[in-house]
Parts: C-alpha cells; sequence; structure tokens
C-alpha cells in the first residue's frame, strides 16, 4: 500500500541473552587492557588476538553455512554482536570488512576451493580484508575503474593504481574490481571483474595516504604485473555489475552507519550530569530522539535481511539518514558545549573527544556509498528513475 | 498485523476513501460530507473501537486503533475520528460507558490542568481542545486528592471560547467552572505515570496521523512530479528533484518507523516503564520533524498550484504542522527525555537504546 514499509521488527529474547554474554567478553578484554573504550582513535595494542578470541567465540561469519565453519544464526544476532562491538569501541576492523561484506561475496561467487581455504580463516579471525572499489579517476561511478586484469596462462596479470582503500597495508587480501575489457555501447557497466587478491602477491605495493583525521588507513595500492590465479576470479568474468547491488544491502543498514560519532553524545551526557542546564536537557533528549529512530528503522532492515528479502531501497535510507544524522552529532553536541560546567582537565578530555568526531565526520557521508549516490537509489525505488 | 486486524483497518481506508476523498471535500466547499461520514464509521463501530464491547465499543485491539488513526491520517481527516478513539480508550481505562457520538478529550496541553473537587465537580482550564465546539461529550484526565480520575462531561457544562487550528479545524478553550461529570472513575490501572497517560496516548495518537499523512503527500509528489512537465520534460526526471523526493521518503520512512515502533510498545509495555517514555516521545519528536521538512519539500515539488485552496495539498500540510503542537510538542517531549536520559546517567543511554 505504501510506497515505503518499515516494520515495528524487535529482536527476539535470545539475542538479548547473546547481548549479555557480548558484553561480558568486551568488559573482561577492556579489564585486561586489550583496547581502551575511551580511546578508540590510539587503536588497541593487541588487535590480532582479540580478532582470534572473537573468532573463538563463534562471532565473525555467524551467519555462514556450517560447512565453512560458521553457525548459521540469525542477521539479528550477528545485529547485536556489531552494534555491542560498536559501541564499545572494540578492535573490530581487522574482522569487520571480511564479516560484513566480503564473506558474503565470497560466498555467493567465489570458487568451492577458495571458499574451503578462505572462509575458516576468516571466521576464525585470521584474515583481514581490504576493498579495492576507488581509483583516481573512479570512485562513486565504480564502472569507470580503469585498473587492468589482462589474461594470461592460468591466472590474471594485473596493472593499475586503486587509491583511498582502507587498511591496504596491513589486509591478508582485497577484495578488488578489475577491467578485464571493454565497456560496450548497449551496456557501459560490462567489461569488470572481481577479483579475491593475495595482497602479499610480488607486484603490489602500498603507499599511505594521511588523512586529516590523523588516522593511518588510506592507502594507494599499485599494481605491476601482480599474478592473480585463475580460481581467483568472484562470480562472471566482464559481470561483475550484476553482484554488485545485493551485497550492498548488508552493508548500508547497520548500526556502524549511525553509530560512529556516538561518543560525542555520551561524552555530552556524561559532561551534563544529572541536572543541566534546561537546554543541554533539551538538546540530548532530541539527539536521543532521533537516534532511537535511526535504530529502530535499522533493526528493522536486519528483520528484512533475515526473511530474506533484499532491502536495498530500505537500507539506502537507513544509510542516507543515519551518516547524515552521524555527521551533524558532534556540531550539536559542540552547540551544547558551552553550556557545561567543566573542570578544566574535564573540559581538556571533553573537547579531545570532540575534536575527534568533528575530524571524522565529513567521510561519513562518503565511505560505503555517498549521499548523492544513495538518494539515487532511493529515487529509483520510488519509481522516479 | 494479525489478519483480523488488516480487516479493520482495511475497512477504515475503504470507509475514509468513499466519504472523506480530500479532492471532494475541496470542491464541494462545505461541511455536507461530515454527517453521512460518521454514521457509517459508527455503523461499523470504527470510531469506538478503542472502546470495550461491555463498554459500547467494539473491542479492537491496540494495534487495530493505530491502524485506523493511521488511515485517519492518510486522508487529513477534519473530523474527531481519532479524538474519540482516544476518549473511548479513556473511558475503557476507568471502565465506563461510551455514550455514543464523537467525543473529545481534555487537557492536550502539558501546561493546562483539570482539577477534581471533593465533591466530585471539575475545575480549570484546557485550551485548544480539539473540535470541542463539534461534539456532545469530552473525556477529561483530572487530578483529585485520590489521584487522577476520568470523567465523562457534557460539553453543554462547559463554558467555550471558540478557536481554530492552523488548518481551521475547532481548537476551542473550554473552562469548567463546578461541572459535575456524567461518570467519573479511576482508572483501573494504577502507576507513576498515571497522571500522564493522556498525553502519551495522545502522542502516540498523533505520531501515527502525521505517519500516515506524510505516506500520503510522498505519493502525491511522486505522482505530480511524473505528470508535470517543465523544461521539456517530466520533473521526476531531474536530478534535484529526485534528490528532494528521495529526503522526502527518508523522513517517511523515519515518521512511519517511529510511529510504528512508539504503537507497538503501548500494546506490549506498560506507561511505567522507561521505554515507553523513550518510544512516545521519540516517536512524537521525530514524526514533527518529518512534518516540517516533509511538507516544505511536498510543496516544492508542487510549486504554485499546491499553495491554491482548490489543491488538496494544502489539507495535508496545515493538518501536519498543527499535530505537531497537541499533545506535547517536540521541545516538550524532548526536555521529558533528556531529563529521563540525564537522571538515569550517560552508561545507561546505551542499555535503554538496546533494549529495543
Amino acid at each position: 500500500m505504501s510506497l515505503i514499509h518499515f516494520d515495528a521488527m524487535r529482536l527476539p529474547d535470545h539475542c538479548q541473552e547473546l547481548r549479555k554474554e557480548v558484553r561480558a567478553f568486551l568488559e573482561s578484554e577492556i579489564a585486561a587492557g586489550t583496547f581502551d573504550p575511551d580511546r578508540p582513535e590510539v587503536g588497541a595494542k593487541n588487535a590480532d588476538e582479540f580478532s582470534r578470541r572473537v573468532g573463538a567465540k563463534g562471532w565473525i561469519g555467524m551467519t555462514w553455512p556450517k560447512k565453512y565453519g560458521g553457525q548459521e544464526r540469525s542477521f539479528l544476532e550477528r545485529y547485536v554482536v556489531t552494534e555491542e562491538m560498536r559501541i564499545a569501541n572494540a578492535p573490530v576492523r581487522r574482522f569487520f570488512v571480511a564479516d560484513r561484506q566480503s564473506g558474503p561475496t565470497l560466498i555467493r561467487y567465489a570458487h568451492e576451493n577458495i571458499k574451503q581455504d578462505v572462509l575458516p580463516r576468516i571466521i576464525r579471525g585470521e584474515l583481514f580484508f581490504c576493498i579495492g572499489m576507488s581509483e583516481p579517476n573512479s570512485g562513486s561511478d565504480l564502472f569507470a575503474a580503469s585498473t587492468k586484469a589482462t589474461k594470461t596462462n592460468g591466472g590474471w596479470l594485473i596493472n593499475g593504481t586503486k587509491v583511498w582503500t582502507s587498511s591496504a597495508h596491513i589486509a591478508d587480501y582485497m577484495i578488488g574490481l578489475f577491467r578485464t575489457s571493454g565497456s560496450t555501447r548497449e551496456n557501459r557497466r560490462h567489461g569488470l571483474t572481481s577479483f579475491l587478491v593475495d595482497m602479499k602477491t610480488p607486484g603490489i605495493a602500498c603507499r599511505p595516504i594521511g588523512q586529516m583525521s590523523g588516522q593511518r588507513d588510506f592507502n594507494e595500492v599499485v599494481f605491476q604485473d601482480a599474478f592473480i590465479p585463475d580460481d581467483h576470479v568472484i562470480g562472471e568474468v566482464d559481470g561483475a555489475w550484476k553482484q554488485a547491488t545485493s551485497e550492498l544491502a548488508y552493508e548500508r543498514s547497520g548500526p556502524e552507519r549511525f553509530l560512529e560519532t556516538y561518543d560525542a553524545l555520551l561524552a555530552l551526557t556524561n559532561a551534563a550530569g544529572a541536572t543541566p542546564d534546561v537546554r543541554v536537557t533539551v538538546g540530548i533528549g532530541r539527539l536521543v530522539a532521533q537516534l532511537h529512530t535511526l535504530r529502530r528503522m535499522s533493526v528493522s532492515v536486519a528483520g528484512m535481511l533475515e526473511a530474506g528479502r533484499e532491502p536495498v531501497v530500505e537500507a539506502a535510507i537507513v544509510k542516507d539518514l543515519g551518516t547524515v544524522w552521524e555527521q551533524g552529532l558532534p556540531h550539536r553536541v559542540r552547540e551544547l558545549a558551552s553550556l557545561l560546567d567543566l573542570e578544566d582537565d574535564e573540559e581538556d578530555a571533553f573537547r579531545n573527544k570532540l575534536d575527534f568526531e568533528l575530524k571524522i565526520a565529513p567521510k561519513l557521508t562518503i565511505q560505503g556509498g555517498t549521499t548523492e549516490v544513495l538518494r539515487g537509489i532511493i529515487a529509483r525505488g520510488l519509481g522516479l528513475r | 498485523m494479525s489478519a483480523s486486524e488488516t480487516l479493520v483497518v482495511e475497512t477504515a481506508a475503504r470507509v475514509l476513501a468513499d466519504l472523506a476523498d480530500p479532492q471532494t471535500i475541496v470542491q464541494k466547499r462545505d461541511d455536507a460530507w461530515k454527517a453521512p461520514l460518521w454514521s457509517s464509521l459508527q455503523e461499523v463501530g470504527l470510531d469506538l473501537a478503542w472502546a470495550s464491547e461491555t463498554a459500547g465499543g467494539a473491542g479492537a485491539s491496540l494495534g487495530d486503533g493505530f491502524g485506523i488513526v493511521r488511515e485517519a491520517g492518510r486522508a487529513a481527516l477534519g473530523v474527531p475520528l481519532a479524538e474519540t478513539l482516544l476518549a473511548g480508550w479513556l473511558l475503557d481505562r476507568a471502565g465506563l460507558t461510551a455514550p455514543g457520538g464523537p467525543m473529545t478529550v481534555a487537557p492536550v496541553r502539558p501546561k493546562d490542568h483539570l482539577t477534581l473537587d471533593k465533591t466530585g465537580r471539575v475545575n480549570g482550564q484546557a485550551r485548544m481542545v480539539p473540535f470541542a465546539s463539534d461534539v456532545e461529550h469530552l473525556v477529561v484526565l483530572a487530578n483529585g486528592d485520590e489521584g487522577p480520575s476520568i470523567a465523562l462531561v457534557r460539553m453543554a457544562d462547559c463554558k467555550l471560547k471558540p478557536g481554530k487550528s492552523l488548518a481551521s479545524d475547532a481548537r476551542d478553550t473550554v473552562e469548567f467552572a463546578n461541572v459535575l461529570p456524567v461518570h467519573r472513575a479511576r482508572q483501573k490501572e494504577s502507576g507513576a505515570r498515571e497522571k500522564d497517560v493522556l498525553l502519551l496516548m495522545g502522542a502516540a495518537v498523533r505520531a501515527q496521523q502525521i505517519a500516515g499523512a506524510l505516506e500520503r503527500i510522498l505519493e502525491l509528489s511522486v505522482l505530480y512530479s511524473q505528470q508535470r512537465v517543465a523544461f521539456e520534460k517530466p520533473i521526476s526526471k531531474f536530478q534535484a528533484i529526485q534528490h528532494s523526493l528521495a529526503r522526502l521518503g527518508g523522513e517517511v520512512a523515519a515518521a512511519a518507523s517511529a510511529a510504528a515502533s512508539a504503537a507497538d510498545t503501548i500494546a506490549n509495555t506498560s506507561f511505567d516503564d522507561d521505554a515507553a517514555l523513550l518510544e512516545i516521545a521519540a516517536a512524537k519528536i521525530r514524526c514533527s520533524e518529518a512534518a516540517e521538512v516533509g511538507t516544505g519539500i511536498a510543496h516544492q515539488v508542487h510549486g504554485a498550484i499546491g499553495f491554491t485552496d482548490e489543491h488538496i495539498l494544502h489539507r495535508f500540510t496545515l493538518r501536519l504542522l498543527s499535530w505537531r503542537d497537541e499533545f506535547g510538542d517536540e521541545t516538550f517531549w524532548s526536555l521529558k527525555l533528556g531529563e529521563l536520559i540525564t537522571a538515569r546517567g550517560a552508561r545507561e543511554l546505551w542499555p535503554l537504546l538496546a533494549s529495543r
């Protein structure tokens, strides 16, 4: 009946039981000094070991088939694990990309021997993935990618450059999009192929690209005759465009799409105390109302995924609203900060936190599908394209 | 949603489409449609869906009632269907019988308070009471020495100062001077938020109306953009229009999600639970925000025609904007929610959100 529909989905009781288990695990990791939830910007000392312990808990690839080491648990259970990890600022970078998108892509499109080799290692928390999409002249327009894969005996030779590739310098594998033939007059999306790339392959060089947030994460990845075996092709040669959209629903609707700057709200609420200036109270109430609504929408999309639907438009809506909101959040907090009554050292800690969130905010509406791309998808869903 | 709920909501949609079509209403420019609509609503029991059968109502579920209210929003309905549902719900909480006919409720503003004296008479003033001049009875929540009571009052026993909403629906000031109610009783369930139940339930109802009306203006705007040709093509083909409508779609989705979540919470949780305050406050705040952004985009897409009185868009716009003010506006609910969050402390914020 209506053009857009979100059910009032609730997480079932067993998910809330799992939540307790995840919280207890994270508390013990914090107590053991693995990471500091109040200082996510400094990173974790033992992220590798942490990944393996998360893997041992069965919380990586938990929805995946049992035959690859997964647990075939629900998207709703995965949702709970993801949001608790995010809220605690746990060092999930090492496994999260593989858990969220690389693994599901491999399950759908990779060769069986690759699945049997790679998926169990992801699940054990041993493999770190990056995504090779953007190029100097190809960002939102994925189909403009020009880094070439040329057929050779037993495989493919890659030549060209990917840029702004997060974590490429420490990743074990990349799932990259490379040009295997030209686009056609009928279909400009034709000619691109998805590959699994072992980052230790000779002929791959990573150079760091500094970021305005001070983080060391972006890379330029240069390929010079890097050899990729035939069985590392993911899906159809020249037909990657057919594989591109379905996986994005997973990537776009998760809790990480509106909780990225949650610490700013937490710091504000903490600094406000029990009886703040009424303007601060009103400000907190309004932000919490907006956050709660985003989370309810996101849980609803998790329910649609669990039901086997492909909520591409709904996921795009969650990411559009969620990233615009989390981008604005540190600015809203800043507007209220002058009304807080803080001691000098409290003020310094609060400002440091806020500065970090203000610095990361501009990227949030770009990564994983820009606001403009998302609104195009929503417009198509409304029947306008 | 069960099959029977769907049937009730479908019936509401059909009756409203047949007898309260906005296009017909703006063309006729009179109130002749209201009487046949009301008798039809009464005939199928939609007006008292929330009153139990023993109290003269239809005894429908809370979900059904919220579904009816949403349909009323989709029609930008200017008769007291939502208010009569609310009145029936209040009467039912106190085990009182509904008199029949349209009713309204008071107070709808957080600052207005009615009192019940020792002799059982109601005193005080309630402003912006919806459709007070169009009904014979109103149901009030009034505070006495024993706590809040629910009372059925005859409008004829009160003094009325007429007023209008943005949409020119009656929003009247009602003065109660030693008014003896027809019936009165305490609520069957007591609790810490007993005195706030009308504001809480009313806010959830207005959120549903806003969500329904926003859904409809999205449909109207999409359709209009596909029909209206400018610069030699339908304006729906311009990226600027597509992105505006995508934003409208996002606001509609947020409003519908927030309203549905609050309705689901009321159906399954006590008002005393902090989660109920979170859900209802969030719904009223977020729906009201969506009303501002959504009506702005709908008008921008429609251009000048949407501003004329012969077009139906204004019936939606003006009600959407006025519903924001009733049963607590964004600032009121932000304050209530902010007080809850700061009293619980920063560490308890995430656990509350995650419990939903």
